[in-house]
């Protein structure tokens, strides 16, 4: 039996699915939906200072759209919460006495004095909430004013309001990171070394999400014009698990939990983010896509699958993949793939011959014995994987490993041994 | 019952995609390398390029991608039996057994640019050469703007009194709602250098030496003209029709509800002409209508989609029944006998069991047949219809031929259109010499 509830950082929730700070943590009667849906727990919308900023009162939202409209991505250019902090504050403390099972994490955003945080902070803790974390990722609007990416961007930063937060509250402290940096582990050690409990990411990728050709303004637009906004949803996800995994088996910050975000939209997606080291995700953009009703899907999927391969608690998936992740010189240069197309499947659309042959290695046939017929030629196929990639066909190019023999491409023979690039004889820093 | 009649004829069967669902089914093609559909397509439409420029919305550049090989795109996404042709080739019908919608996406970027009213080509400088083209039907008007692309001066000689051939006059209604046939062709002919003559007959009004004279090239696009009688004994009571006149008539009238298409109709034939007039007679308000067709089901000319359509408009299908007489009522047709018959092993056999189908009207869809031979001294023949080469060369020098007049002709919009475009190449090669 499949056990799906988490602690993360000794905060319990039902299962490992949070709401991630964002317009469907706004306000109470957004989260009373969410947890009467089955939402673990929530990091309430970005508290700021009074009086409360103003948004802007058209387009929030631009997306990117497939053909048949299915969202892709998204971006928005809102801002933290535009009401009262007292109003916020009275409604975080009535969810959490009435959903007292359910995490409740308020996020924060307030400009970079102690006195500011240590205020803030205080009213916080007044709520009952079980946690903070601080939002050092928006990318839009608020950096402009010195907080969110502003800080995020800078370790020293991050390390200086770490420690006033760990000093002014006894509140566990997440700090919620941006992907608009070079390496993100410099900002998770920043974190680290400032006494935070946690990281969570990512926040939004800068982006403009399309121009309107006819008005020349990018959208979404206000009156004319458009601003960067922050790009979420589906499409950010691989820079995510890659900025995630970064921060696992960074060796500064090995074991600091990390809460998983981006483009979180099936459990498989949460399955992921967790194998790669997060200890629970955040989801925003599938839930406003769909709604909340999402959270049933995402549970059962995920405990579907943990139950068929074995696991019994979150836990046991947290981090499996991380040893896995690699640096590219560590990569075994002996083993050999080559890509086999499942005749029975193939349906001759030619696309991987004509990928192969216009922009890789001309190794698929387009006929044979003139006939249309497309089959790999081993002495050309590098296993660079494009076919497989391209081929409208679930399983019907496969990457084979060849375990033994000479390889037709090279004609050198298949070796058992594990080598790399730090002894290849072309390398010039060679230790071998 | 009128406004149910008159909704018949203005109320098309497969509404036009909307731009949404255009760009999925679009979304669906795979932009196949050396793709099966463009050799399935008689005249060789670049259709994943078309379909990728209706996903990158660009229907207008998609709309140029058929126009390219095919002026007459607009009716061929309406009329071509797309299911045998090129979604018959789809790669879909491997994976999944649903083709893209390749006609339907044909029409909904043919129809994008063609409600602009602006064609993507302009005539080149005048050539100074001139070409007569017979006919106005799918071959001549694809021929006579090819040859207007390249400068030449056109001038068609159409035997009736509008353009547009079977598209005009032998196509059911509700294939082509608002006059669609007649647009197009102003479409074509906006392009310039191309002079229509209605009521010019060749062989009456005009003879094929006349215009070798007058001109540097001939092209024949007649089409048939003429069709075939039911081989059966005795005088043709009233209520027999020719399928094809019925549709004529139809298509032609004025209030085409005011039509009597009587009550109990049988049609005879296997053909699309035989499903137009059957669909059509139902949807004008007969009561039963009953397609008999002489072999079986899988021999019939009609598509499977069109014996579909057919049978979804209430029209029965009889297969294996081939007529022995018509039986008259005081002149007026009161049934058809028909005999069964075994077709099993190709030949096709009467099995001695009759019986008689009892109507009001027979329609007859029996096939056409060349009729203008005699006007066409000095051009040789073969199976009774034009001889041609590949570049639709006649055994004249000066005259080329294309469609369904030319042997081997595939009855077919699309392949007419291919036909005219090939010898309209083969004309200005040869007027360019």
């Amino acid at each position: 039996m499949v056990d799906l509830t988490s602690s993360f950082l000794g905060i319990q929730s039902p299962n490992p699915f949070w709401l991630a700070s964002a317009p469907p943590t706004d306000k109470e009667i957004n989260v009373v939906r969410a947890f009467e849906a089955g939402w673990g727990g929530v990091v309430w919308k970005t508290l700021g200072e009074d009086p409360h900023i103003v948004n802007v009162n058209g387009p929030r939202y631009g997306a990117v759209h497939s053909s048949d409209r299915t969202l892709m991505g998204f971006n928005n250019i809102e801002l933290i919460t535009d009401r009262p902090l007292e109003t916020n504050l009275e409604e975080i403390k009535r969810v959490k006495r009435n959903w007292p099972d359910r995490a409740m994490i308020v996020s924060l955003m307030v400009p970079c004095e102690e006195p500011n945080w240590a205020s803030i902070l205080k009213k916080v803790e007044d709520t009952g909430a079980d946690g903070v974390e601080l939002n050092f990722g928006c990318p839009h609007g608020m950096s402009e004013r010195g907080m969110g990416a502003a800080v995020g961007q800078v370790p020293e930063y991050i390390k200086m309001v770490s420690e006033w937060c760990k000093l002014h509250t006894k509140l566990p402290v997440i700090v919620k990171l941006t992907p608009n940096i070079t390496d993100i582990r410099f900002p998770a050690r920043a974190a680290k070394d400032g006494g935070a409990d946690a990281v969570s990411l990512i926040n939004t990728v800068s982006s403009i999400v399309s121009v309107n050709l006819d008005t020349m303004s990018p959208e979404p637009s206000i009156d004319g014009w458009g601003s960067h906004g922050g790009y979420c949803g589906p499409a950010v996800k691989p820079i995510a698990l890659n900025m995630v995994a970064e921060i696992a088996r960074d060796a500064h910050t090995a074991g600091m939990p990390i809460s998983g975000i981006g483009g979180v939209t099936t459990w498989r997606d949460a399955a992921e983010f967790l194998s790669l080291g997060a200890s629970n995700v955040q989801v925003c953009t599938a839930a406003m896509t769909y709604g909340f009703r999402i959270i049933e899907e995402l549970t059962s999927g995920l405990s579907n699958w943990m139950e068929e391969a074995g696991y019994e608690r979150v836990e046991d998936i947290v981090g499996r993949a991380v040893p896995n992740v690699k640096d590219w010189q560590e990569l075994n240069l002996n083993y050999i793939a080559k890509a086999k197309i499942n005749q029975d499947l193939c349906i001759e659309c030619g696309r991987c011959h004509v990928v192969c042959e216009d922009t890789s290695h001309q190794a698929i046939t387009s006929s044979v014995n003139g006939k249309r017929h497309f089959e790999v030629i081993d002495e050309e196929c590098v296993g660079c994987n494009l076919c497989v990639s391209v081929c409208p066909v679930d399983q019907c190019i496969t990457m084979e490993q060849m375990t033994e023999g000479t390889d037709p491409r090279t004609g050198q023979p298949i070796s058992s041994e594990y080598s790399n690039w730090t002894s290849h004889p072309n390398n010039p820093f060679s230790n071998g | 019952m009128t406004s149910q009649r008159l909704q018949s004829l203005t109320e098309e069967l497969h509404p036009p995609l909307t731009a949404h669902e255009a760009g999925v089914e679009s979304d669906r093609c795979y932009f196949c390398y050396d793709a099966p559909c463009i050799t399935a397509c008689p005249t060789g439409i670049d259709i994943p390029l078309f379909i990728r420029q209706i996903k990158a919305d660009n229907p207008k550049g998609a709309a140029k991608t058929i126009f390219d090989e095919n002026i007459l795109g607009g009716m061929c996404a309406r009329v071509c039996p797309t299911e045998t042709l090129c979604e018959q080739a789809c790669v879909r019908n491997s994976q999944e057994e649903k083709p893209v919608r390749i006609g339907e996406l044909q029409r909904f970027a043919t129809d994008t640019l063609m409600d602009t009213g602006r064609q993507p080509y302009e005539r080149s400088a005048d050539s100074g050469k001139t070409v007569a083209v017979v006919g106005a039907g799918p071959a001549g008007l694809s021929c006579a703007h090819r040859l207007a692309m390249h400068g030449h001066s056109v001038t068609i000689y159409e035997s009736k009194p509008k353009p547009g051939g079977l598209n005009e006059y032998g196509i059911a209604a509700y294939k082509t709602i608002d006059d669609f046939a007649q647009r197009e062709v102003d479409y074509v002919l906006s392009i310039g250098g191309i002079q229509v003559e209605y009521d010019q007959q060749l062989g009456t009004s005009v003879n094929l030496s006349q215009l070798k004279d007058q001109f540097d090239a001939v092209f024949l696009g007649m089409g048939l003209g003429g069709t075939n009688a039911l081989n059966v004994d005795g005088d043709t009571p009233a209520g027999v029709h020719d399928a094809v006149d019925f549709i004529e008539a139809l298509r032609q009238a004025e209030d085409p509800t005011a039509l009597d298409v009587g009550r109990n109709v049988v049609v005879i034939g296997g053909g699309m002409t035989a499903i137009d007039a059957a669909v059509q007679s139902r949807l004008l308000g007969a009561d039963d209508v009953t397609l008999v067709y002489r072999r079986g089901q899988d021999a019939m000319n009609a598509s499977e989609f069109e014996q579909a359509v057919a049978q979804t408009h209430g029209v029965l299908l009889k297969t294996n029944w081939q007529p022995i007489q018509l039986i008259a009522d005081d002149g007026q047709v009161s049934g058809v006998e028909f005999e069964q018959t075994d077709s099993a092993n190709g030949s096709l056999q009467g099995t001695g069991n009759k019986r008689v189908f009892e109507c009001d009207r027979v329609l007859l869809a029996i096939g056409q047949q060349f009729d203008a031979a005699d006007a066409l001294s000095g051009v040789e023949l073969q199976d009774r219809r034009v001889r041609v080469d590949e570049y639709g060369r006649t055994s004249d020098a000066a005259v080329w031929a294309g469609g369904d007049c030319v042997s081997g002709g595939e009855d077919l919009t699309v392949s007419a259109v291919q036909a005219g475009k090939v010898a309209a190449l083969s004309i200005h090669q040869h007027l360019s010499a």
